[in-house]
């Protein structure tokens, strides 16, 4: 058996691009427009969402035959807190500096609806393996759409990417202009609106 | 008293929390296809917000920031680290606790809100308030201001977008662009009409 036959690889792979969860399903937004100024504090939002949503869906689907079905939004959501909590330590540990620029988003990845909904939708009712799995192509669907916008916006917005100047100072002798608008609120929405719309179309071809 | 004003016009319009900080967009964006439903959430989280921030407020201060809990001779505990996971049980409880009260003593109040609520239980925009006002140190006074002027902001933006949007069915979107797409770049230039408000200080 080939491996892009097999179901774990269906599982890794269909979340990233096909059903990615911000453009094709159209959850955990927020924080992927709020966290994209800079490269830097996109990526590191992107390891904490994955590592969250790695084992939320790990350990819900290992304790899914123990959950009783009333209850499970408040274990789930328990579950999903602890690990925030966790990734929040963590970093406040040893990357200090960007979890201040983070500042709540690293929190509110309790109330992404990414992790939620994959905990609801899969780790409730599929194996350990196959839901971690899952748990990690959500999370680098996620991360791809949090780094291209972020890339976007510094490049455009500052001239750098990780804070290093990309643009030549020769092109900003022949006039040209940071992009002000794309650090601020609105060119978050506008990129990703028109990112969407470029994946929309290329995958319908 | 010009600070609390300085407070809501800065959440309402400045600092809106849907515009310019990105929070409660899955809802904003699901429930926005009509004028109605959006109204109701709209009046549904400024409620809730006007709740939960006072009553995370009380939580933080009294139980979890650094030396809270000198009041049960525990000066030197600091749980400030629990603060995400006690947060959103406290609105889960709220929510759940709201639901049933308004059920009971006011049934029209249910049939407009009820549907609404346990969606906020989850709603980033309820959460993210709570975690503002504890990194921008606001007092008690404060945060309730903060959390009404909040919740109105979020309703500003949620009904002015319904109402573009039932506008928007006339219009000829390009394919691809059509649904998602077109409310992001909606938002964006919904958020550089409120950024003009910027320029106002008080």
């Amino acid at each position: 058996m080939k491996i892009t036959r097999t179901k774990a690889f269906k599982v890794f792979f269909t979340p990233i691009w096909e059903s990615n969860p911000v453009s094709g399903q159209i959850l955990g937004i927020c924080s992927a427009l709020a966290v994209t100024v800079q490269l830097k504090t996109a990526i590191v939002m992107s390891l904490a969402l994955t590592f969250v949503l790695a084992f939320s869906n790990f350990s819900i689907s290992l304790m899914r035959n123990l959950i009783p079905r009333n209850i499970r939004i408040i274990v789930e959501l328990t579950v999903i807190a602890t690990l925030v909590i966790f990734a929040d330590q963590v970093l406040k540990a040893f990357l200090y500096d960007i979890s201040k620029q983070l500042s709540i988003f690293v929190g509110l990845i309790i109330t992404n609806c990414i992790i939620m909904g994959r905990a609801e939708t899969y780790a409730l009712g599929n194996p350990p393996f196959l839901s971690l799995l899952d748990g990690i192509g959500n999370g680098l669907g996620y991360s791809q759409i949090l780094i291209t916008v972020a890339i976007i916006r510094e490049l455009l917005g500052a001239g750098k990417l990780f804070g290093f100047q990309v643009i030549p100072d020769a092109l900003y002798a022949i006039g040209y202009k940071n992009m002000g608008f794309m650090v601020l609120a609105p060119g978050a929405f506008i990129a990703i609106g028109l990112i969407v719309w470029l994946q929309k179309t290329v995958s319908k071809e | 008293m010009e600070n609390l004003v300085s407070i809501f016009i800065n959440s309402v319009f400045v600092g809106n929390i849907l515009l310019a900080y990105f929070l409660g967009m899955c809802s904003f964006l699901a429930i926005s296809s009509n004028m109605e439903p959006a109204v109701g959430l709209g009046f549904a989280v400024t409620f809730v917000l006007s709740i939960t921030a006072p009553a995370n407020w009380l939580v933080y201060h009294y139980l979890l920031a650094p030396g809270a809990l000198a009041w049960a001779g525990l000066p030197l505990v600091d749980l400030s680290f629990l603060k995400f996971i006690i947060f959103i049980a406290v609105i889960a409880a709220i929510v759940q606790a709201l639901e049933m009260i308004i059920d009971r003593y006011s049934p029209p109040l249910y049939m407009a809100l009820g549907v609404f609520l346990p969606l906020i239980a989850v709603n980033c925009a309820i959460l993210g308030a709570s975690l503002f006002m504890v990194e921008r140190d606001y007092n008690f006074i404060e945060s309730v201001v903060f959390g009404a002027s909040s919740g109105i902001g979020w309703m500003l933006a949620i009904v002015t977008m319904a109402g573009i949007r039932q506008k928007l069915r006339y219009a000829d979107v390009p394919s691809g662009l059509e649904g998602f797409g077109i409310s992001m770049i909606i938002a964006g230039l919904m958020a550089m009409a409120f950024m003009l408000f910027s320029g106002i200080t008080l």
